[in-house]
């Protein structure tokens, strides 16, 4: 219940924060954060429940972006019908993706959703209808709600706080149901967990394409803030693995680890970004890269692993202090 | 009809044949062991009837339906429960949690199968540890949460593969008596095991294999006075 409360106060601080500042920076940073952490979170239905490791995920985020873009561009589809249309495209596609890779297991399953969003990214590289190299631009002729297009900040800072709500709250249901018991199993002895009755392809797929629809939305929302996009920009490798390292980060597997992960990651991005950015060339990279080898290296079970570790051991301690002092 | 028919059943590896020929049945609530030396075909024997392996050749009937060739889930659905060597315990959940798993094949609501895991848990004397990492537990702990598992997905026939290996006489007789109450739920097992001590007294009829041939199959006094028993145990004397 206590965790409860904590989470209901942080979600409506959070909601209230661009009343709070009127900084377009600040408020930028923190849609970033809300961005990455979806994003985080929807790859943590599959990479950390299911335990299957995605370095392709850019795949759906790019297959969102390009179809709420395109549905829009040519036939004038509404962007949040779009958007929506673009969640159940990519979580159909991904049945494509889940029968290749999952053929594969531990890191050659990795290496061959690597392989299929490399594949998607030349796709959309060469082909004309979707712009090819040089990108789609979303006009600004039409603004407000309806259009999902605002020459402020502030609106995308809900749309992304809401996405991100959504995107937990799905993430609580699968972890309530059987379906979360269900990818437990199967990430820890995928063996035992069909000899009671669990048919793992099936389980893997559920998993894989409700995480492929959400990464869909996160990336039609990006779309919609920035107004243009390009292979790059939405189906790039890097962003693939972004979306990995923020689980890891800040712990696979639990509901809010890839929320720490992404603030974390986010702001330590845009620090070094700032401060090294325009001296040396790269420099902010190999800060950025050798904080997340400190974290790799320190804390294997996440930030959030970390924190709980520390409470159990906390507890355990006091536990046997208080057997001590009872003797 | 017996619960569980085995009909000619072989099992070839490339040139290995680790099965060849063997048949031989469970009946409704009985406690079957399948002894014999190391590579006596035992284990193979036992992925077939649990569906990890297809056999080459032959059928096996559960219950009057043909289970040979069907996955695993599919037979797990079908009422073949399972252990394994090893536990294979879901370490990253509590007891409690490693038995709703398997309890959710027939009572999708978390809150109704976790009423079944704590009933498992009880019946295999775990109840106090419901809460317990499973990873955090002793090997004849985990040994035992993995048959309040097998047990909570309802099943009709409990393979146990080597349940008794590597436990001291006290945990053995713990298992013996949770062996036991299995049948007494009406629940048939067949009890792949090297621990005879732990197997022959309470075992209503033991399958020998050798060399994955099928060389006796009795009561266990039938079968400890066999000739070709006695001669693969101990060589030919």
């Amino acid at each position: 219940m206590n965790s409860l409360k904590i989470t209901a106060g942080l979600a409506i601080a959070a909601a209230l924060l661009p009343l709070a500042t009127s900084n377009p920076t600040h408020l930028n940073l923190a849609i970033l954060v809300l961005m990455a952490a979806q994003l985080g979170v929807a790859w943590n239905l599959l990479g950390g429940y299911a335990g299957q490791v995605s370095l392709g995920h850019a795949a759906f985020y790019g297959i969102g972006a390009y179809a709420s873009t395109m549905l829009l561009l040519n036939f004038g589809i509404n962007p949040w019908l779009g958007m929506l249309l673009g969640g159940v495209i990519a979580a159909a596609l991904s049945f494509l993706f889940g029968w290749s890779c999952f053929r594969l297991k531990g890191h050659y399953f990795a290496m061959a959703t690597i392989a299929v969003a490399e594949l998607v990214q030349i796709v959309f590289t060469n082909w004309d209808y979707a712009g090819s190299a040089v990108g789609l631009t979303i006009p600004m002729s039409h603004q407000g709600w309806g259009a999902m297009v605002f020459a402020q900040k502030a609106p995308y800072y809900w749309l992304a706080l809401g996405l991100l709500v959504l995107t937990l709250a799905a993430t609580l249901a699968v972890e309530r149901s059987h379906v979360g018991y269900y990818l437990r199993a199967i990430k820890d002895e995928p063996d035992a967990a069909r000899s009671i009755g669990i048919d793992i392809a099936r389980y893997k797929q559920i998993a894989l394409s409700l995480s492929a629809f959400f990464t869909a939305l996160g990336g039609s929302l990006y779309a919609q803030k920035e107004l243009y996009i390009d292979p790059a920009s939405v189906l790039g490798t890097g962003l693939s693995i972004k979306m990995a390292l923020v689980s890891i980060l800040g712990g696979v597997g639990t509901m809010f680890g890839p929320v720490v992960g992404a603030v974390v990651l986010t702001v330590i991005e845009e620090l070094t970004r700032v401060a090294f950015g325009g001296s040396g060339r790269g420099t902010d990279t190999i800060i950025y890269a050798g904080l997340i080898i400190v974290i790799a290296v320190f804390y294997p079970n996440g930030l959030l692993g970390w924190v709980r570790e520390r409470r159990a051991r906390g507890r355990a301690e006091r536990a046997s202090l208080a057997q001590e002092a009872a003797r | 009809m017996s619960l569980l028919e085995l009909h000619g059943v072989t099992k070839r590896f490339g040139g290995l044949l680790a099965n060849q020929e063997v048949s031989f049945t469970v009946e409704a609530g009985q406690i079957v062991g399948l002894i014999g030396p190391n590579g006596a075909g035992k284990t193979t024997a036992f992925n077939c009837v649990a569906g990890y392996y297809t056999p080459s050749a032959g059928r096996i009937d559960l219950d009057g339906k043909t289970i040979s060739g069907l996955s695993p889930e599919a037979c797990a659905r079908a009422g073949v429960g399972r252990t394994f060597q090893v536990a294979r315990t879901f370490t990253s959940m509590t007891a409690v949690e490693n038995v709703m798993a398997a309890a959710l094949l027939h009572e999708r609501r978390v809150a109704a199968a976790r009423i079944t895991a704590l009933k498992w848990l009880a019946f295999v004397g775990l109840e106090r540890f419901a809460e317990k990492p499973a990873g955090s537990m002793t090997i004849s702990e985990q040994r035992r949460l993995a048959v309040a598992r097998a047990l909570a997905t309802g099943p009709k026939l409990l393979l146990m593969d080597e349940v008794m290996a590597g436990l001291n006489p006290s945990e053995v007789r713990e298992m013996v008596a949770v062996v036991k109450a299995i049948r007494d739920q009406g629940i048939a097992c067949l009890i792949v095991e090297h621990v005879l001590e732990g197997i022959m007294p309470i075992a209503d009829k033991i399958v020998v294999l050798d060399r994955g041939l099928k060389i006796a199959d009795g009561t266990p006094a039938e079968v400890s006075r066999d000739p070709a028993v006695i001669a693969a145990y101990l060589g030919d004397v």
